[in-house]
């Protein structure tokens, strides 16, 4: 069934859009990510412009991480304090990010610009985790004991001034990193339409040394509010948010998300790790080659703004 | 300054050159005047029908007719690029703006047009697709350029892959000597306004008259609010389609709550 998407103004299969939103929603179920790095390419790989695909799908990482926010928050494995600092960082990153991307547009720069930060940050983490998992992994096949990581361990981001205590997470700890990491996620998030967990969960974990009991719960929460913020400031500012489209996604997307959660009590850390990095690589290395081989038309179209 | 004066006396002589030979008279319409594009929308064809009535000026040793009918969609500006490679990647580095050029553009005529008219009466017509002027902002100029410039011929390439440009010799029958009729295919990207449809007749490779009707393709109901929403009232709008978001997020984790 076609329906027509009005702000994409192209026909796209309602069940097509459907199934990504469920295959996207049960990688983010099973990750505990927003999954906006899939999306994104798919949805420009059917032929919906880049700069329409990155501003929907932030509606659909949107609906996502406010459901995974809400669990998470029930079962109190947020850190309020902690996602209010990430958060101050977050919502300027956001606002840069958006004036950033319309910057780009107008200098024609913006595909080339998302494709080279997907794979720079694509191969960058994905690698980083299969290394991390499969290290992990072997030593558990010799029968080592993991390494432990002590709660006390310090590095040199721990020795920055304004300190404040993250109560729920049990570290004391400098504001500034933290509004650092939130600038940062905020930025990328609102320039290549995703949520930026993929990127957060280890930035917190191995440089801020936040427990993984409040990890992801405190991540949601920031995602759901700078992509909320993202929605609404792509549409005021480029008015490329289609309704219609992110609404089909979210719908998909919350209802593979519960079976991908569910999944993902049937594999090990270690191995979901791995599953994910090989995944993250592979978009990554698939970006990376597209830019380097001959594109198959050497010319492209974009209309301006339409002529009096 | 003198462009303007050599497209004026270009307009009064095709007026004198009509005025003098008019002795058919064309009659056409399309099937439907107002396309609505609704949720379900992909595409759709129109049909165009006409005659040609002779009276009695029409000379009796007339040949054959041959027309040319020319759909030429709301004018737009559009950018097109060219990539490069430039430090082992594939970059946009060069490109051209057309200014003010039809974004469908679709010619129909009954046999070749390289076949009906000579190249100067092509030319002087604007009979076919490299015979349309597609006007370029080169530098500071203004101006098209020959058919074989690489960013023209890209560009009306890339408009035909999507259905938006097209010529098609074969695509007019004549069902009678005088009457006629052609199917205009919408592609499913068609873009929403006016589109205008010239029919130029001819005989014997010169232009006997020409007569013009037009039609309109608009969203409609949810497909036009949406795009007048997110246009007018942007901020509204993603404060909307943000709700949406939260709202969905929490349904989903109501229903499907399970501690």
């Amino acid at each position: 069934m076609q329906i027509f998407l009005p702000i994409a103004d192209l026909p796209v299969n309602i069940f097509l859009l459907l199934a990504m939103g469920m295959a996207v929603g049960f990688v983010s179920g099973m990750f505990g990510i927003g999954g906006g790095f899939l999306m994104t390419p798919l949805l420009i790989f059917i032929g919906i412009a880049p700069a329409v695909a990155v501003a929907s799908v932030t509606g659909h990482i949107a609906a996502s991480s406010f459901s995974g926010a809400m669990s998470y928050w029930r079962r109190r494995a947020v850190d309020p304090m902690l996602a209010f600092v990430l958060l101050v960082g977050g919502l300027l990153g956001t606002l840069s990010g958006v004036w950033f991307f319309t910057l780009l547009r107008a200098y024609g720069q913006l595909d080339l610009t998302i494709a080279l930060s997907y794979v720079v940050l694509l191969t960058g983490v994905g690698g980083a985790m299969l290394w991390e998992s499969v290290g992990a992994i072997l030593r558990a096949r010799r029968g080592e004991a993991p390494t432990l990581r002590k709660s006390g361990s310090h590095n040199w981001v721990h020795g920055l001034p304004v300190k404040v205590r993250f109560k729920k997470s049990k570290i004391y700890l400098s504001v500034f990193p933290v509004i650092a990491i939130g600038l940062f996620i905020g930025f990328v998030g609102a320039v290549l339409g995703i949520g930026g967990g993929f990127l957060l969960v280890p930035l917190l974990i191995y440089v801020l040394r936040v427990p993984t009991s409040t990890v992801i719960g405190t991540s949601s929460v920031l995602t759901l509010a700078t992509m909320t913020l993202a929605i609404i400031l792509h549409a005021t500012t480029n008015h490329l948010v289609d309704a219609v489209l992110a609404l089909i996604l979210m719908v998909g997307g919350v209802i593979g998300a519960q079976f991908g959660a569910r999944a993902s009590q049937r594999v090990s850390g270690e191995q979901l790790r791995l599953l994910l990095g090989l995944l993250i690589l592979a978009v990554g290395i698939r970006f990376a080659v597209e830019l380097t081989i001959r594109p198959q038309d050497l010319f492209t179209i974009r209309a301006l703004e339409p002529g009096p | 300054m003198t462009r303007w004066m050599a497209a004026a006396l270009a307009a009064l002589g095709i007026a004198l050159f009509a005025q003098s030979a008019q002795a058919e008279r064309l009659i056409a319409s399309v099937s439907n005047h107002r396309v609505t594009i609704t949720p379900d929308y992909s595409g759709e064809e129109l049909v165009l029908f006409g005659s040609v009535e002779r009276d009695a000026d029409t000379p009796p040793d007339r040949g054959p007719y041959d027309i040319v009918v020319t759909v030429s969609g709301p004018r737009m500006t559009m950018l097109t690029r060219r990539k490069e490679k430039r430090l082992g990647i594939w970059l946009n580095a060069d490109a051209r703006e057309f200014i003010n050029v039809p974004a469908y553009l679709a010619v129909f005529s009954n046999r070749a047009i390289n076949s009906l008219a000579s190249a100067e009466v092509q030319r002087r017509q604007q009979l076919g697709i490299n015979n349309i002027i597609l006007t370029q902002r080169v530098g500071t100029d203004f101006a098209d350029v020959v058919p074989g410039d690489p960013f023209r011929t890209a560009f009306v390439r890339l408009r035909t892959q999507h259905g938006l440009y097209r010529e098609v010799s074969t695509a007019l029958t004549f069902l009678t000597p005088t009457l006629f009729r052609v199917s205009i295919p919408l592609p499913p990207e068609v873009p929403t306004g006016t589109y205008e449809v010239d029919i130029k007749l001819l005989s014997n490779g010169a232009l006997i008259t020409r007569s013009e009707t037009a039609f309109e393709i608009a969203k409609v109901g949810f497909e036009q609010f949406v795009a007048e929403a997110a246009r007018r009232h942007g901020w509204l709008y993603g404060l909307a389609t943000a709700l949406m978001a939260i709202v969905t997020g929490w349904l989903a984790s109501v229903i499907f709550r399970r501690d």
